[in-house]
């Protein structure tokens, strides 16, 4: 990863709280930095921006330092090879959409007729020819988002910045515009990064994800990698799984006190198990059977999910059972009753909870 | 049978007439607030109704072409248009910094910018005597060195103006621009804009509305202003003699001279307002 266009280290204080993330994104590349509200995403897109300073690292785009305090080396914003789509997109209510999108060029210096030009194209590329005399008020949130990612775009920036780019838009609409926008993206010669709180726009646009908790990259990987073996909790619910930590010892992990999950695979030290809850059986009684992995729990919470119903159970660990609503029915689960769980070793997932 | 339907209908109608007035006797104004509203909009009509009342009417065209009104006049107007002009130039400036940065001592510095909002107009331009005068602090400089004379001169006349209209100007567009929000220039930044750029290209067009409004305040207060004027630059026709001042003289002599001026100011500054207020306020 030596090509890298983007190579920083943000380093933000704020308060008590600091921001330390290692980023590196080759030309071409989209990463998605993803985590949960106040992890300081937003923060670090406005660092790589420029609207706000490091405390310390660096922020080198192309060869370039942008920004390094040990140095001293700073690049005001409006300098900086970038590109910024807002979450709320700020398109200037006073211009229409192609002054919107030629704003960009008009203040690199292109003459007014071309960015004009520049502008209008972007727009048609995007689909928005008819809307190009509407103002930012009379476009939908899906038109108004795709200037927004027009106007980022028509300055050719090295470095493109969107922070949750989807997230005001209405669930039909983002489904759409997820799809073209992964389509501009992917075009896109230069570096990206998005910022995100939900796995399924980080998964469906990103070529990367970085896993951002209190400041801190938790986990990092592309999709496949990070869902199928998360190493946080916030990352296991994200894509809804089962996670637990614990001590392994061939087949076997520690991973309470009072229980030894047996797994499939075969390693040693602290490791992760993760399953999905739909892997999980209850039953009233504990059941026969020496592949599986049994423990007592109680129920503390039922709730619908899906086609399903998912059951939450305390014990020597919590765990969520996703049963058919027959079997719901059969077992009469409700809060406080005990139930047995059981889970197969060939269901588990295994890995070494270093490196 | 078509009586009964006819019953029902009315019972019907009678319902619907009653759900419509509900809402209406529940939003009915009460007594306490609608009697001293009323009794405050007559308190500043009437006195405008007596000045029509009693103008001349017959020798008005006569009046009106006699040369000190119109002088006086168009001295008003071109000295109220450049006060507000220089408010402009220096207030806008003046609310962007106290609206965007961080300073110490912003506070203050913001009190200050009021205080001739407060401070009675002649103590204005006594103040400003002080500063500008032959003797003055600046004046004698400026006297010396470029020859220039402040008080007692039309340019005086807009200094005067200027001193009591600008707070107005200032505390309407540093509202504006606290109200509008600066990630619009945070965007234009992203899109290579220097600050002034996003000054002039975003910022300003934002507080247009805002901007317009401080300024129609701003001049309509320069159109009005006696006491620092006076003071300041004294009462010479044709040269510091505005209308307010023309007003206030022709009361001494002539009351129905004064009532005509007093007219002639009215119906400018009206129609000028609602002119303007039709252009930009609309928008606002």
């Amino acid at each position: 990863m030596s090509d890298a266009l983007l190579d920083a280290r943000v380093v933000v204080d704020r308060g008590a709280f600091r921001l330390d993330v290692p980023l590196r994104v080759a030309p071409g590349e989209v990463v998605a930095l993803l985590g949960p509200n106040g992890a300081g995403k937003t923060t670090a897109l406005r660092a790589l921006a420029g609207l706000h300073p490091l405390t310390a690292g660096h922020v080198t785009l192309d060869g370039v330092d942008l920004d390094r305090p040990a140095t001293g080396g700073w690049v005001p914003t409006e300098r900086r090879p970038i590109g910024v789509v807002f979450q709320d997109y700020l398109l200037f209510p006073h211009l229409s959409a192609v002054d919107n999108v030629a704003f960009g060029p008009r203040r690199h210096g292109v003459e007014r007729r071309a960015a004009r030009a520049t502008a209008r194209e972007w727009l048609t590329r995007v689909g928005l020819d008819a809307q190009a005399r509407h103002r930012p008020r009379q476009l939908s949130g899906g038109q108004a988002q795709r200037v927004a990612l027009a106007r980022a775009l028509a300055v050719a920036p090295s470095l493109l910045l969107l922070d949750e780019p989807l997230a005001a838009l209405d669930a039909r609409t983002r489904l759409d515009t997820r799809a073209e926008l992964h389509r501009h993206l992917s075009a896109h010669a230069g570096a990206t990064v998005l910022v995100t709180h939900d796995p399924l726009d980080a998964l469906a646009l990103a070529d990367r994800l970085v896993i951002v908790e209190g400041g801190r990259v938790v986990q990092e990987g592309d999709g496949p990698s990070v869902t199928a073996r998360p190493r946080t909790d916030y990352v296991a619910r994200l894509v809804g799984l089962n996670l637990y930590r614990g001590r392994a010892d061939g087949h076997g992990v520690r991973v309470s006190p009072e229980l030894t999950l047996t797994v499939a695979d075969r390693l040693d030290g602290e490791a992760f198990v993760a399953f999905r809850p739909a892997a999980v059986a209850l039953h009233p009684a504990r059941p026969e059977g020496s592949a599986r992995n049994t423990w007592a729990g109680t129920v503390v919470g039922v709730q619908r999910h899906g086609d399903n119903v998912r059951v939450q159970l305390d014990g020597p660990i919590g765990v969520a059972a996703d049963v058919t609503p027959a079997a719901a029915a059969h077992l009469r689960l409700i809060p406080g009753q005990r139930v047995w769980a059981a889970v197969k070793a060939t269901e588990t997932q295994a890995y070494p909870a270093t490196g | 049978m078509r009586q009964v339907r006819d019953d029902i209908a009315g019972e019907r109608d009678e319902a619907a007439r009653e759900r419509r007035a509900t809402p209406r006797r529940r939003g009915r104004v009460p007594a306490a607030l609608l009697i001293p509203a009323g009794v405050g909009l007559l308190f500043l009509v009437l006195p405008l109704v007596g000045l029509v009342i009693r103008a001349p009417w017959t020798t008005l065209p006569q009046r009106l072409t006699e040369p000190g009104a119109l002088t006086a006049l168009r001295l008003s107007v071109q000295t109220a248009t450049l006060a507000t002009a220089l408010c402009l130039l220096l207030g806008v400036p003046l609310a962007w910094v106290l609206a965007r940065v961080e300073f110490p001592g912003r506070r203050l510095v913001r009190a200050l910018v009021t205080v001739p909002l407060v401070l009675p107009p002649v103590v204005g331009g006594v103040a400003l005597l002080l500063v500008f005068g032959r003797r003055g602090l600046l004046g004698g400089w400026l006297d010396t060195t470029f020859g220039i004379t402040l008080p007692f001169t039309t340019t005086g006349v807009v200094l005067a103006e200027a001193f009591v209209a600008m707070p107005f100007l200032v505390i309407a567009v540093e509202g504006a621009l606290r109200a509008a929000d600066h990630r619009y220039e945070e965007a234009a930044a992203t899109l290579g804009a220097s600050r002034w750029t996003a000054f002039t290209h975003v910022t300003l067009p934002l507080v247009a509305p805002g901007l317009a409004a401080g300024a129609v305040l701003c001049w309509a207060r320069a159109l009005g202003e006696f006491g620092a004027t006076i003071t300041f630059a004294g009462n010479y026709p044709g040269r510091t003699q505005t209308m307010p001042l023309a007003v206030y003289l022709a009361l001494e002599t002539d009351l129905e001279s004064a009532i005509v001026l007093s007219l002639v100011l009215l119906v400018v500054s009206v129609g000028i307002l609602v002119a303007l207020r039709d252009r930009w306020m609309s928008t606002a």
